[in-house]
């Protein structure tokens, strides 16, 4: 069935009328996904590949009957508040491409989304894509790429690297192992569905019978993962890679979340919790697809 | 992320009417006996820096006359910090302290809350402390709806002990720290120590800050130069690579040196990267093939031409590079032939001299690759595009024959000149340069091939040669999307007749220097 975007999401796209806005809102579309239509202020009577362009979400909800997941493309500093109104508007999912967000930012929109009983990805992130299903975002970039790069099937990928997710996803995809669903959860320290929540999800969906991990240095989410599976909580087998062996520590890429914090963090750190776990890490990141049969023929 | 220095964390406590110590900030001897006759004597000396544990290092002290300031003034002005050399004291009136706490607001990714912290026990190695007497610590997760509430606060920290004088003398200025730490997008706020007196008032002694980089464009205030962590300051070419960032909000391009000189004698190749993840699994390919790279650089997030470009000029302006290494992810999802004609451009001003392996995996890999090969086979070191199939590993091994090819010989940098354009008597502006067309020379031309390649479609023929069909306002405000396209097209045709021009502010200069040198 898999995760976090199906057939059946009704979508909106917030900023659909700039640059990426309307670039993915073509590519989601042909995919397959249910795009509604979308929000601009100030844009209200346009079109964008025949999506209809709203002032504001309620207007939008007026129109179009209730929508359930908005994808934002709006400047960084307006983020927030693109995030809030779609909550308040009974959006109970966003992705949050953009980056750049302000982290005080992202604790407000945290906030409202618990209150109103929400998720979202990101922010910093390429989005969702469940194959066969739709997108949400910007995986694949054009929906002729996205079609023939992922084949469906029951392995379920997470990524703290956007570039990653894609080239896991066909690498594997390549070696005849097909794909349920595939997150990039953002970039950033803070986000609101980490590698944690993802894998939940896919520990719980039918079609996904094992989950790839791609970690980083940073943050504390993989370590969360280990404790979920030593309790018990993750059954299905986990194969992951943690990006940012040869770091230094404090050394800070491009990737915000990539800094070594304390205890939790470092690569060693992750890599023996993971272990202990019963996870399967791979060191070198062309064995995935080899692991993944591995496991997938033990399984059986 | 952006560290603030003490006086300027406390310049934010006093805007949120926390006590501070009467003080002010120097830079010469005069200036601060002049602000220790202001303030009475005797002061405390603090050296501004960014590190903590200034105290070990010497680098607080007192002063009970003028001699002895001055004489303090010289031993700490200019002293090496790690790699920051101190210039600028903090002269403060020096109180009469009964008790040191430690009082902070730091950003808990996983709860996604900012998270209180306050210890009755303050002053250096609060870590230890910490460990040694829990008790004296609380911590508690702040919902942002909620704030800091002054009942809360109060009887969070009575938990560690404080009598009830102290606790509530205490907690309405942990109250107004809070919101100082929300104001300013701190993604930490300590006051270590915060204390009292022995007259019972209480102050923030010291206070460290550190600002989200992502928030910094709303506090000009704080005069931050570049909104990234360094463990030294930044070297004038990362400056030149900030701006070029900072002026182009499309895509991200991020870039640190190394080492400022690339020793010859090594193998140090210029290190492109496309993506967090895809970059530091390509630095690993560098680093097993027994290479080191000059500089990390990362243009990713559909950035246009003209940024990668810029990317690629920046790091042809490292001397003694014996390779220049591009590789990403592999399969991205922008179009990749923006990229590679990026690199066309900045290669072939630059007449390369080193080999070039750009690994170019993702949407439309194959112009993208096509193009690498058209316009840079000529060259006379080896230059070569890969796709999504060939691994990092191998496009690195293939950098190294090419780097055999040449001898292993290390790269000159040129003098920067932008391209010519004195023929030129039409131009238009783009969002971050400008297009310029020698209409004489089009009239031979029966292609007219620049217009057909913009893919926005906003050139047409006006008497024999390409012009904006579009409001040349609309072209500087970003529907010429700087791809590069119709530049190429000429040039695939023989001809120069539109040049595209893309300065990058202070290279010329920062070049200059390097060349002369030499
Ligand atoms: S391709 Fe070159 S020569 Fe031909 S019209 Fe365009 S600018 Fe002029
Ligand atoms: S004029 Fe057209 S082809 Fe030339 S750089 Fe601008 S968008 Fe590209």
């Amino acid at each position: 069935m898999a995760i976090i975007i199906t057939k059946q999401n009704r979508v909106i796209i917030q900023g659909i009328t700039g640059r990426e806005g309307q670039a993915r809102a073509q590519l989601m579309m042909e995919y397959g996904t249910q795009v509604i239509a979308g929000v601009t202020p100030g844009r209200a009577g346009e079109e964008v590949h025949g999506l209809m362009v709203y002032d504001t979400v309620s207007e939008l909800v007026a129109a179009k009957g209730p929508v359930d997941t908005s994808v934002i493309f709006v400047p960084a500093h307006l983020v927030k508040d693109a995030a809030i109104e779609a909550l308040e508007n009974g959006v109970k999912l966003i992705v949050i491409v953009p980056d750049r967000v302000p982290v005080h930012d992202v604790l407000e929109i945290s906030a409202h989304a618990k209150k109103h009983n929400a998720n979202f990805v990101g922010p910093n992130t390429l989005g969702v894509l469940s194959v066969d299903e739709g997108i949400l975002g910007m995986i694949g970039g054009k929906a002729s790429s996205a079609k023939s790069w992922f084949k469906r099937g029951n392995v379920g990928v997470t990524s703290r690297s956007g570039g990653i997710t894609s080239s896991i996803s066909y690498y594997l995809s390549q070696a005849g192992i097909g794909l349920s669903t595939i997150c990039h959860v953002g970039g950033d320290a803070v986000i609101g569905m980490p590698h944690n929540k993802v894998v939940e999800l896919f520990q719980n969906d039918p079609q996904t019978d094992l989950i790839v991990m791609f970690g980083e240095i940073g943050t504390s989410q993989e370590e969360t993962v280990a404790e979920m599976m030593k309790a018990g909580k993750i059954t299905k087998p986990v194969v992951a890679y943690i990006g940012g062996k040869g770091a230094k520590k404090g050394t800070r890429f491009s990737h915000a979340g990539a800094i070594v914090e304390g205890n939790k963090g470092s690569w060693e750190g992750k890599v023996t919790a993971l272990r202990e776990a019963g996870a399967h890490v791979v060191e070198n990141f062309q064995e995935i697809p080899a692991k993944v049969k591995e496991v997938l023929a033990q399984k059986k | 992320m952006a560290k603030l220095y003490e006086y300027q964390g406390k310049e934010i406590l006093k805007k949120h009417e926390i006590p501070i110590p009467k003080g002010a900030v120097i830079s010469t001897a005069d200036e601060a006996v002049a602000a220790a006759e202001k303030i009475g004597w005797p002061v405390v000396v603090k050296i501004q820096t960014w590190s903590t544990g200034r105290k070990a290092a010497g680098g607080v002290r007192f002063a009970a006359t003028a001699d002895e300031l001055r004489k303090h003034c010289g031993d700490l002005l200019g002293m090496k910090i790690g790699n920051f050399a101190v210039e600028k004291l903090l002269i403060e009136q020096k109180l009469a302290i009964a008790r040191e706490f430690f009082a902070g607001f730091i950003i808990n990714d996983t709860a996604q809350k900012p998270m209180f912290l306050f210890s009755s026990r303050g002053g250096s190695g609060i870590e230890e402390i910490a460990k040694e007497y829990p008790d004296a610590v609380v911590t508690a997760e702040v919902d942002i709806f909620e704030g800091m509430k002054p009942y809360r606060t109060l009887e969070l920290i009575k938990k560690t002990g404080l009598d009830p004088k102290t606790a509530s003398a205490l907690a309405p200025i942990l109250v107004k720290m809070y919101e100082a730490m929300r104001k300013s997008d701190a993604r930490s706020f300590e006051c270590n120590p915060l204390v009292m007196t022995a007259d019972e008032k209480v102050y923030a002694a010291d206070c460290h800050v550190v600002v989200d980089d992502y928030a910094v464009f709303r506090h000009p205030e704080f005069g931050i130069e570049i909104a990234r962590e360094f463990d030294r300051p930044p070297t004038e070419l990362e400056r030149i690579a900030y701006m070029v960032e900072k002026n182009d909000y499309r895509g991200t391009f991020f870039f640190f040196q190394m080492a400022e000189a690339a020793d010859t004698k090594e193998a140090v190749i210029g290190f492109h990267g496309a993506g967090g993840g895809g970059s530091m699994m390509s630095m690993n390919a560098v680093s097993e093939n027994g290479c080191k790279i000059a500089n990390f650089c990362d243009t990713s997030g559909n950035p246009p031409a003209s940024k990668v470009y810029r990317a690629a000029k920046v790091i042809l302006s490292q001397p003694g590079i014996k390779g220049y290494f591009s590789s990403g992810s592999g399969v991205a999802s922008q179009e990749q032939f923006h990229s590679a004609r990026g690199f066309v451009k900045a290669f072939l001003e630059e007449g390369l001299d080193v080999p070039a392996s750009i690994r170019l995996g993702g949407n439309s890999e194959e112009i993208a690759m096509q193009i690498i090969a058209d316009f840079l086979g000529g060259l006379p070191v080896q230059v070569k595009g890969f796709g999504k199939n060939d691994s990092p590993d191998s496009v690195m091994k293939h950098l190294l024959e090419g780097m055999k090819k040449n001898g292993n010989k290390g790269h000159t940098v040129k003098p920067f000149v932008l391209p010519d354009t004195k023929k030129c008597d039409y131009s238009f502006q783009t969002m971050t340069g400008s297009i310029h067309v020698e209409r004489a020379a089009c009239a031979a031309c029966t292609t007219k091939a620049c217009i057909g390649s913009c893919s926005p479609k906003i050139l047409k023929e006006e008497n024999g040669a390409p012009a904006l069909a579009i409001d040349p306002k609309e072209a500087k405000k970003g529907k010429c999307i700087e791809c590069l396209a119709c530049e190429l097209a000429c040039m695939a045709k023989g001809m120069k007749a539109l040049k595209i021009v893309l300065p990058i502010e202070g290279l010329a200069s920062y070049r200059e220097k390097l060349t002369k040198g030499k």
